[in-house]
């Protein structure tokens, strides 16, 4: 009890002092994960919508595979994208190892499939909608599947930020390829893993806290955006 | 607008020209005594510092990859192996510290008065009172397995919980089961959660703790900066470095003792 | 530009799970008519029409004068129960335009324009889904004559509509009816004799009988005809 409030305590003090290493952990935090769920997104969108409007052989098996992704533990996916990455690994040159663009690879390998797969599920059902209609107007695949991801925007968001709130709170992989260093590759979850681990607890609940702030912010203003989105479009 | 921020999002910081990445053991970085030396070697010799914070084991195979240019580790027979197998240039003792033994105050298995380590740990085995290890092949689980074995005795049975983490996890462990832990003095006087638990056993020199530096080997490892690890390693053997080793307190309690070897001594 | 009719079917039938379910079926299917495809329910109208739009795949052989990629870009169809993107009225208008490559401003013209006249202006930019019955099958002919196609398929376009929607509808397909062959499923026996020119009665799948509007419906030749005419049950 006595913890939790001296965490509160923490994070409002955090926040209205405007720590600047708050501040610089949280923006890298927001920069590698944003960047992460875009990437992911760019993939796993068309990727949903393709797997929706495409019958081919390997579907069902492709679709299994990207549901059995999600549970891959992240920190199996970290240890796999150090050892892409290590100096010793084949893409050691690109000197991409404890940067933010390692956490940022890693990040999009476990929220991919994801993002894939909800919105796999969302166009689906839209498909089934308007798969008649899109036949017979001699829509090209392209033309469907963007069909699809546009009219399915809202579901899309859902899954965006599914995989947004999978990545911001993720620390087994990051911490291994990203290296938690001080000023360079420090976020909110390998920041609070190191004061739990140093016995800290009131200083990593109230950075959970700031982080659980963050997502809600995300959320919320992705949410106002699609309504605004909304009333001017329709 | 939500382009900007994007772009701002997305653009890389600029990286610090000289940069050196040196893998450190958790509890070489959770005594603090980073936060005092980085900023001042910055200041002195130009270098940003990035430490990575491991165990010995993952310290080690970082630097055998090229992943870090150096690595400050304590774990002696481990050091001399990995300067054999020509991952590094050459091994150079820095400063150490010491491991005690933490309990709770009770102290059910009466070690405070023991004459030395292994007895203590005897007793604990003996009394049967819950003993959390690291079990995670890291400095310090090597040095307690060492004391085990001075000890003649194999830790086994209920009693033993071998947590496989770091030293802050293994210290909130024993802390919520009131159980001995050994734990490095630096790592412990920074520690948060104490509880009702203290140090109970201190002094015997089987619990020395000396910290080496290894300069990841530019023969196997083009890439590193040598230059840039052997400058590094001038400083913190230097009179600037020494001094505030020895000069770091917690709450009036020196951590570290520089101990470097003379200049001349490296190859 | 090459003729897109005559559509020949030849043997063409849905099969499913080894059940022959329509057909098989021959015909033809030439330009410039109004086609009523009657019969009762569940005798295959809609099935004809998917298979012939060549949205069902389907035994047989279904031939276009032209190629099969092109023959779906100049044909058009509206289901039974209409489909709408969700999207505003204006966008469903404008989209069969945007897929062929229409430029937003023009498409958005051509959508106002076609609006004005189905009567849908005051309703361009509400949510399609929103619409009432009425209003849905009223854009979806509407949208499905946008990109003035050669043969228009229409599946009970009227079955949700009052007698002054019907009406209006029909005015429509009337007015389409000068440039564009139209195929029509439907149960209104007024409606079919009112603007079709020729018959096709299904029953339990096949073609039972077919002919000229103005002879099927004065002197039908079957006796299943006879009796669907005359409202009985046909067996
Ligand atoms: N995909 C399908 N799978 C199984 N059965 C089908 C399928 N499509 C149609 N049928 C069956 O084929 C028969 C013809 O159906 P169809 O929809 O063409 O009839 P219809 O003449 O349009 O009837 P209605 O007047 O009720 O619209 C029905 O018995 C229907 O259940
Ligand atoms: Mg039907």
């Amino acid at each position: 009890m006595d913890d939790l409030l001296a965490g509160f305590a923490a994070a409002f003090r955090l926040i209205v002092t405007l720590d600047a290493e708050l501040i610089e952990i949280t923006l890298l935090s927001l920069r590698v994960t944003l960047t992460a769920v875009a990437i992911a997104c760019l993939i796993g969108l068309p990727l949903g919508a393709w797997l929706a409007v495409r019958r081919f052989r390997f579907r069902r098996t492709v679709i299994a595979t990207l549901n059995a992704l999600i549970g891959l533990p992240p920190v199996v996916v970290g240890l796999v994208v150090y050892l892409m990455l290590s100096r010793s690994g084949p893409f050691g040159v690109l000197d991409l190892l404890f940067t933010p663009t390692a956490m940022i690879v890693a990040q999009v390998v476990i929220v991919t499939p994801l993002v894939a797969s909800i919105a796999h599920q969302a166009m689906r059902e839209l498909w089934a909608e308007y798969h008649d209609l899109l036949i017979s107007m001699g829509a090209s695949r392209w033309q469907r599947m963007a069909t699809l991801i546009l009219d399915g925007r809202r579901a899309l968001l859902t899954a965006a930020l599914a995989g947004f709130g999978r990545a911001i709170g993720e620390v087994g992989a990051i911490m291994i390829v990203g290296g938690n260093i001080d000023g360079a590759t420090r976020v909110l979850t390998t920041a609070i893993a190191l004061e739990t681990g140093r016995g800290d607890f009131a200083l990593a609940l109230g950075l959970g806290i700031v982080l659980i702030a963050l997502a809600l912010i995300v959320s919320g203003a992705s949410h106002w955006a699609m309504r605004t989105e909304r009333h001017g479009r329709w | 607008m939500i382009l900007a921020l994007l772009l701002m999002l997305l653009t890389t910081l600029p990286a610090s020209a000289e940069t050196l990445r040196m893998a450190v053991t958790t509890s070489f970085d959770a005594s603090g005594l980073a936060d005092i030396l980085l900023p001042e070697i910055a200041a002195e010799t130009g270098i940003d510092v990035q430490l990575l914070v491991v165990g010995t084991g993952q310290a080690l195979r970082l630097g055998e990859a090229g992943d870090v240019d150096a690595v400050l580790v304590h774990s002696r027979a481990a050091e001399e192996s990995f300067v054999a197998q020509g991952h590094a240039t050459h091994r150079r003792e820095i400063m150490y510290n010491d491991f005690v033994l933490i309990g709770p105050v009770s102290d059910p298995a009466e070690i405070a008065d023991a004459p030395d380590a292994a007895t203590a740990l005897a007793r604990i085995a003996a009394a049967g009172t819950p003993f959390v290890s690291r079990g995670d092949d890291s400095g310090t689980h090597k040095a307690e397995l060492r004391l085990w074995n001075a000890a003649e005795l194999s830790p086994e049975g209920g009693w033993y919980r071998p947590v496989g983490a770091g030293m802050g996890a293994a210290l909130n462990t024993a802390v919520a089961m009131g159980a001995y832990v050994l734990s490095d003095r630096a790592t412990w006087l920074n520690f948060g959660n104490r509880d009702d638990m203290t140090i109970l056993f201190e002094g015997d020199p089987a619990l020395f703790n000396q910290y080496a530096y290894l300069p990841v080997a530019p023969d196997r490892h083009p890439h590193v900066p040598h230059d840039r690890a052997l400058r590094l390693e001038d400083w913190l053997t230097g009179p600037r470095g020494q001094a505030l080793i020895d000069g770091y307190t917690i709450a009036g309690e020196r951590l570290f003792t520089a101990n470097a070897t003379p200049r001349e001594a490296r190859p | 530009m090459v003729s897109l009719l005559p559509l020949r079917l030849e043997g063409a039938a849905l099969v499913r799970r080894g059940r022959t379910l329509v057909g098989p079926i021959d015909l033809d299917l030439p330009a410039g008519d109004v086609t009523a495809v009657i019969g009762p329910n569940g005798s295959g109208k809609t099935s004809l029409l998917r298979m012939m739009h060549g949205l069902q795949p389907a035994r047989g052989r279904i031939r276009w004068s032209v190629p099969e990629a092109e023959a779906r870009q100049r044909q058009a169809f509206v289901f039974q129960r209409p489909i709408v993107l969700r999207r505003s009225v204006a966008a469903n208008l404008a989209y069969p335009l945007r897929l062929r490559g229409v430029p937003r401003e023009e498409a958005r013209a051509r959508a106002d324009e076609q609006a004005r006249r189905f009567d849908l202006t005051t309703l361009l930019t509400q949510p399609a889904p929103s619409l009432s019955g009425g209003e849905l099958q009223r854009l979806a002919l509407a949208r499905a004559l946008i990109t003035e196609p050669e043969l228009l398929f229409a599946d009970e376009p009227c079955a949700a509509l009052d007698g002054r929607a019907t009406r209006a509808v029909e005015t429509h397909l009337a007015r389409a009816a000068s440039r564009t062959t139209l195929v029509l499923a439907t149960h209104d026996m007024g409606q079919a004799r009112r603007i079709a020119t020729r018959v096709i009665f299904l029953l339990h799948g096949r073609v039972h009988e077919t002919g000229p509007a103005d002879a099927f419906f004065s002197d039908p030749q079957t006796e299943a005809a006879r009796a669907f005419l005359r409202g009985d049950i046909v067996e």
